[in-house]
């Protein structure tokens, strides 16, 4: 110790102080900084698992069972993932008003903030696809030519070449695809809700995905132009001929019969 | 416009008296009990008895008639000064193609005016004075008809067919062999297509390319309730018979749980519950893919055939006459799908010959 003590006035032992003290300061941080964090998130994530869970019996638990098993009225959502809780509950189609061939888009009825605490729930409950990043259905720089044809050869038998949906069996329908957030586009794609199938990144990778929503912004966005107007739901050239056939001509033909039907006499007999 | 605009003296009702019996009236008689009222008497117009009103009627139509023009010169304008991609939002109609809009309006505009200004001139002001026209016999008088006659008797005689046998056998040898030019033309609708109906590029070792991604599918990359499409390995979009090809090859691959599938052979035939089946409709060729995870029936877009796909896709509903054919699938050495064979039976509709 006295050895210790006669060195403190040595020129380097400010330096050595430092380098201590520096040192220890460093490890301190190191040791505590991140595990804190790590408890902070932790402690949020349970809660929002905690906060879900509460709004999952109140909301959901009368159909899919308390522990998301599922009933006779509702499928278990063990597995199917953070991503359809958003899409349901955040479309509105869940909570269903009543059960039927089809729940229908309807208006929703929690927050996002909810939305996200039964989703982080439902996802605690078995692995699934989670809610997609902004950076993974934004489509910007996607190709909407190439969205077009997987369009076509994927989605189109159901939901019409530009979206406009169409029908199915008994009372189910392909919902049109309007005014649908891209992100409710890309979890429908990847999770298949009701009686979509699911279209999952190994059959069709995220990049595609994107393509095809930049296809639907571009054909069916809300400033999308229509060349002609008047598109008559863009079913396609039956439904034109047929509305020309019938609307054009019988027109015509009304008009027709109201010119030669009003005499041109002076003295009306 | 009231008649009592209309001159006094100018009244119909007075001219109409003299004008009476002008057409061919007969009178009731033993042998045809009804008369023939004969025609009406004729009434005028307005126009006919108004000169105020009839240069009304020439003004309105002149009128049409300017509007037509003008609606032209406007289609002309913009069809030069609008640019072809420029959209523009037009009330009931939301947003639309300006120059198309403008095209339409005015072309329909200026046709539509002509029509209305041609009928309000016919019917106002040209005369519309009823005329009768007797019927004439549609037969030609008997001279024009001995005349042919003895036109046509003169032509054979100076033609000498019946005296030279070479020219006539000559000329109905080429006469008959003309047509058969187009008899030949037949040949274009074969050839017959032999067995290409019964086979398709599916056979043992193909891999199972995704026809989104391209790669070759590994049975992972399905989950349950997933649909993919997939072709042949091997089969390029590019390649010059690709239509021919895929119209008989495509595929459609689902997963379901092996639990779900009720035909022994189906499940089988897949591999852990993905099952591989035609695209293409048994009843007229369409493509068959609007797939319901939740029931696993597939109906097709053309008739509603539907297909109940954990039942061996057997025919539920619909005109379709037989259950898709479904490929044999397996995993290679490398873990990827592969046909373990073609099909076994003739994919798409049925044909004379099918059995």
């Amino acid at each position: 110790m006295k050895k210790l003590s006669a060195r403190r006035r040595h020129p380097l032992a400010a330096v050595v102080v430092l380098l201590f003290a520096l040192a220890a300061t460093g490890g301190l941080y190191t040791a505590f900084a991140p595990a804190s964090k790590a408890k902070a998130d932790d402690t949020a994530q349970s809660l929002a698992i905690e906060e879900g869970k509460k709004l999952y019996l109140v909301g959901c638990a009368s159909c899919h069972g308390t522990g998301g098993e599922g009933t006779t009225d509702g499928p278990t959502l063990v597995g199917v993932g953070a991503a359809a809780v958003d899409f349901q509950v955040g479309t509105g189609r869940m909570p269903a008003q009543q059960p039927g061939a089809q729940v229908p888009r309807k208006k929703v009825k929690y927050n996002q903030a909810e939305i996200d605490q039964m989703a982080a729930y439902i996802a605690s409950l078995g692995a699934g696809p989670a809610v997609p990043t902004k950076n993974q259905y934004n489509p910007a720089g996607a190709d909407a030519a190439v969205g077009g044809e997987l369009f076509r050869n994927n989605c189109a038998q159901c939901h019409n070449f530009t979206g406009k949906g169409g029908a199915l069996t008994y009372g189910k329908y392909a919902p049109g695809l309007e005014g649908v957030s891209n992100k409710h586009l890309y979890e429908a794609m990847q999770t298949g809700p009701q009686n979509m199938p699911s279209f999952p990144d190994s059959v069709l990778s995220e990049q595609n995905k994107k393509d095809i929503i930049a296809y639907l912004n571009e054909v069916n966005g809300p400033e999308t132009t229509t060349p002609g107007g008047m598109e008559l739901g863009g079913l396609g050239p039956v439904v034109e001929g047929l509305f020309a056939w019938i609307f054009g001509m019988g027109s015509l033909i009304v008009i027709a019969i109201w010119v030669a039907a009003r005499t041109a006499k002076a003295k009306k007999s | 416009m009231s008649s009592h605009d209309i001159p006094e003296e100018n009244l119909p009702a007075e001219q109409a008296t003299h004008e009476r019996g002008r057409g061919a009236v007969s009178v009731a008689d033993e042998r045809n009990p009804f008369a023939d009222p004969g025609l009406p008497p004729h009434e005028h117009r307005i126009q006919d008895v108004d000169e105020r009103a009839a240069k009304r009627s020439e003004r309105t139509v002149a009128l049409l008639f300017t509007v037509s023009m003008l609606a032209t010169l406007g289609f002309i304008a913009s069809y030069v000064t609008i640019p072809v991609d420029k959209s523009t939002y037009i009330f009931p109609i939301g947003h639309i193609n300006a120059l198309n809009f403008a095209l339409g309006l005015t072309l329909g505009v200026a046709l539509f005016a002509i029509g209305a200004g041609a009928v309000h001139w016919a019917r106002t002001l040209m005369s519309d004075v009823e005329v009768a026209d007797e019927r004439h016999p549609i037969e030609a008088s008997p001279e024009v008809r001995a005349k042919v006659h003895a036109d046509f008797k003169q032509g054979a005689k100076e033609s000498a067919l019946g005296r030279r046998k070479l020219i006539r056998n000559t000329m109905l040898g080429a006469l008959t062999l003309v047509p058969l030019t187009g008899v030949v033309l037949l040949r274009d609708l074969g050839p017959l297509p032999g067995t290409s109906l019964r086979h398709t590029l599916w056979a043992k070792g193909k891999r199972l390319v995704n026809m989104n991604t391209h790669q070759p599918l590994r049975p992972e990359d399905l989950t349950v309730g997933s649909l993919t499409f997939a072709m042949p390995d091997g089969l390029k979009e590019t390649d010059e018979n690709f239509q021919t090809e895929i119209a008989k090859a495509a595929l459609m691959i689902v997963r379901l749980q092996p639990g779900d599938i009720k035909d022994k052979r189906e499940l089988d035939w897949g591999h852990e519950g993905i099952v591989a089946f035609s695209k293409i409709c048994t009843h007229v060729g369409c493509p068959v893919s609007l797939y319901e995870q939740q029931t696993h029936h597939a109906l097709c877009p053309c008739h509603q055939s539907t297909f109940d796909l954990s039942d061996g896709a057997r025919v539920i509903f619909g005109p379709a006459g037989h259950a898709l054919p479904q490929l044999r699938i397996g995993v290679d050495s490398e873990g990827y799908l592969q046909a373990l064979g073609d099909f076994e039976e003739p994919v798409g509709p049925a044909f004379w010959e099918r059995g």
